[in-house]
């Protein structure tokens, strides 16, 4: 029951696609997904305009048909730097998720396998780190290496440590007193190696939902750290930054609040509906959690 | 249910002791040395040397922090190395304003969030509750200071109900206080109610699948009793659980928060002291705000076995 998952036979994936495509959250998700990392992926090719040029003659120009979101105070166009903006937020997002399975998932797994004091120690392990708010990291880390968008990567990733580590060991909880676990124990199998053939393959779809919701999370830390001038420093434009510049010139020039805000909300929003969509196509049975 | 309360009391301290070793041993690694830096490029290595000696920096590490610890407990945090006051001072003052602001978007969370999460839940599957979701969908994913800036834009901007920031202190009033937080606590709070009202609703539909919900309902009471004194309760548990993570955000949520209000609050005495290298400030600050992000997790924990009595036996 709980083996079907994406890859599981011909068959499965045709249904699972049928599925899917029928799934209004997950297609829209997607759509919405997609379409940003394609702007992300665009702008290292092209942009409307060269952010690294600063015309004079252009500065603080409302939304129009040359520059369609309007220009900042340095004459860059909105538009480019939102699209450039686009790879800073999903990198940062997209390495901190990769630091938090990288590290929470294997002391997840191994706390669920080994229990005893050394669940305990990881547990507790995780409490500590949930006490420090990924803001906090960032000040700490800010105050000693100087800001930096590394960083704002390290800070979201070590808080998304503890989150991937209590979803592995809770899915490989579950799964332990099975019966297909239990076969491969009475087969003289080791704990390492049930974790790695039976017990992961299995949580997959946890972790791809709980990595999706951590994704839109990691990319409003990260505004928020470059609002504050913890993330990516000038002139690398960041999504956090922008609205940093246009809050004092919010009276002349509300547009520049406006579309770098509404970047980050259609971002996290196509992310969350991804991972509902996922979760309710993964495993039908978590429908009823949230 | 003594147990149950030891071992979390147990637990909350040991956290915060580690906590407050991270902290400090972070900080201790730190390229740069402070009393060289608050006497500038030109003192002599004598002068140096003697602020060190002063300041305690020529101590073993093991013994700076419990001398540290030991000053936290009795309200010693050390001189600021740029302010040179005491940062018991300098923290007390600005913690004044972040506090509160923290506390009032904790209240104004749980008073928006539950009666919503309540309200579609009772309507599941129909147009209200799909607008409840729909709402709550988008409140996720607004970041909390874009949305300040919108507030700030729409109240103060355009309809110049409200100044648009800024804080006129507790000596001016409470009125004059709390109105100058509302706004801000309302950023703080909105998104993460929209969090937490989708929390309450998913609990309280799992409830109400519950048979003994039917046996109420079928003994007769009446819908509303049902759902607040029989379901609602029995849904706290990850209400309560989401609640007390979210303070943790609402914390770090003031320190942004501040930036857009220009609030003078803990947030802004954080960055300040980031920029002038007063590294004593940071620290004691960020203990502070991991001090009591443990402190409501351990107040959560506990109120489990006030919410539920079947965990005053277990664990």
């Amino acid at each position: 029951m709980s083996d079907m998952s994406v890859t599981s036979a011909p068959s499965g994936t045709a249904s699972f696609l049928r599925r899917a495509l029928r799934n209004r959250s997950f297609m829209v998700g997607l759509v919405i997904t997609l379409f940003v990392a394609a702007i992300a992926l665009l702008s290292f090719v092209w942009t409307p305009y060269d952010i690294t040029q600063l015309p004079v003659s252009e500065r603080m120009k409302p939304p129009s048909a040359t520059h369609w979101f309007g220009t900042d105070h340095f004459g860059r166009d909105i538009l480019s730097m939102i699209m450039i903006g686009a790879r800073n937020s999903i990198a940062v997002a997209l390495v901190a998720v990769g630091i938090g399975m990288g590290i929470g998932v294997p002391l997840g797994t191994i706390a669920a396998a080994r229990g005893g004091w050394l669940d305990e120690t990881v547990m507790r392990f995780n409490d500590i780190i949930f006490a420090f708010p990924a803001l906090l990291s960032a000040i700490m880390i800010t105050a000693i290496f100087g800001p930096g968008a590394v960083n704002a990567i390290v800070a979201i990733g070590i808080f998304n440590i503890p989150v991937f580590a209590r979803v592995a060991r809770a899915g490989a909880l579950a799964l332990w007193p099975r019966e297909f676990v239990m076969a491969a124990r009475v087969a003289g199998k080791g704990a390492a190696r049930i974790t790695v053939e039976h017990i992961l393959p299995n949580i997959v779809s946890l972790l791809l939902v709980q990595g999706t919701i951590q994704f839109a999370l990691g990319i409003l830390a990260e505004a928020g750290l470059s609002y504050v001038g913890l993330g990516a420093q000038p002139p690398m434009p960041s999504w956090g930054r922008m609205l940093f510049d246009a809050q004092t010139r919010m009276i002349v020039a509300p547009y520049l609040a406006l579309f770098p805000g509404l970047a980050i909300v259609i971002t996290v929003l196509g992310l969350n509906l991804l991972g509902d969509g996922l979760r309710d196509l993964l495993d039908p049975r978590l429908n009823r959690e949230r | 249910m003594t147990r149950y309360v030891l071992r979390r009391l147990a637990i909350g301290i040991l956290t915060l002791v580690f906590a407050s070793a991270v902290v400090f041993f972070v900080m201790e690694i730190l390229p740069g040395d402070p009393a060289r830096l608050m006497l500038g490029l030109n003192a002599t290595e004598d002068a140096i040397s003697a602020l060190r000696q002063q300041m305690g920096l020529d101590q073993p590490v093991f013994v700076r922090y419990l001398a540290w610890i030991g000053g936290l407990l009795v309200g010693d945090f050390g001189r600021s190395y740029t302010y040179s006051v005491p940062v018991l001072e300098l923290v007390t003052e600005r913690a004044a304003v972040s506090l509160p602001l923290a506390f009032l978007s904790l209240i104004l969370l749980t008073v928006i969030a539950i009666p919503v999460g309540l309200f579609a839940a009772a309507r599941r599957g129909r147009a209200a509750d799909a607008i409840v979701m729909g709402l709550s969908q988008m409140g996720v994913a607004i970041p909390n200071f874009w949305f300040a800036l919108l507030l700030v834009y729409f109240f103060a901007v355009w309809l110049r109900w409200v100044p648009s920031g800024g804080f006129p202190g507790w000596q001016s009033g409470l009125w004059p206080g709390v109105k100058a937080l509302i706004m801000p606590a309302v950023a703080l709070a909105l998104p993460q109610a929209a969090i937490l009202a989708r929390v309450t609703r998913g609990a309280l539909i799992d409830v109400l699948g519950e048979d003994y919900i039917r046996t109420a309902r079928a003994k007769g009471l009446p819908r509303n009793q049902v759902l607040w004194r029989h379901a609602l309760r029995n849904a706290l548990i990850p209400v309560l659980t989401i609640l007390g993570l979210q303070f943790a955000f609402l914390i770090a949520g003031t320190i942004i928060i501040e930036n857009v209000f220009y609030l003078p609050g803990l947030g802004r005495l954080i960055f300040q002291a980031i920029t002038q290298r007063d590294l004593i400030v940071v620290e004691s600050v960020v203990m502070l705000l991991v001090a009591s992000v443990i402190l409501v997790n351990l107040v959560v924990d506990l109120s489990y076995a006030i919410v539920d009595p079947r965990l005053r036996g277990a664990r």
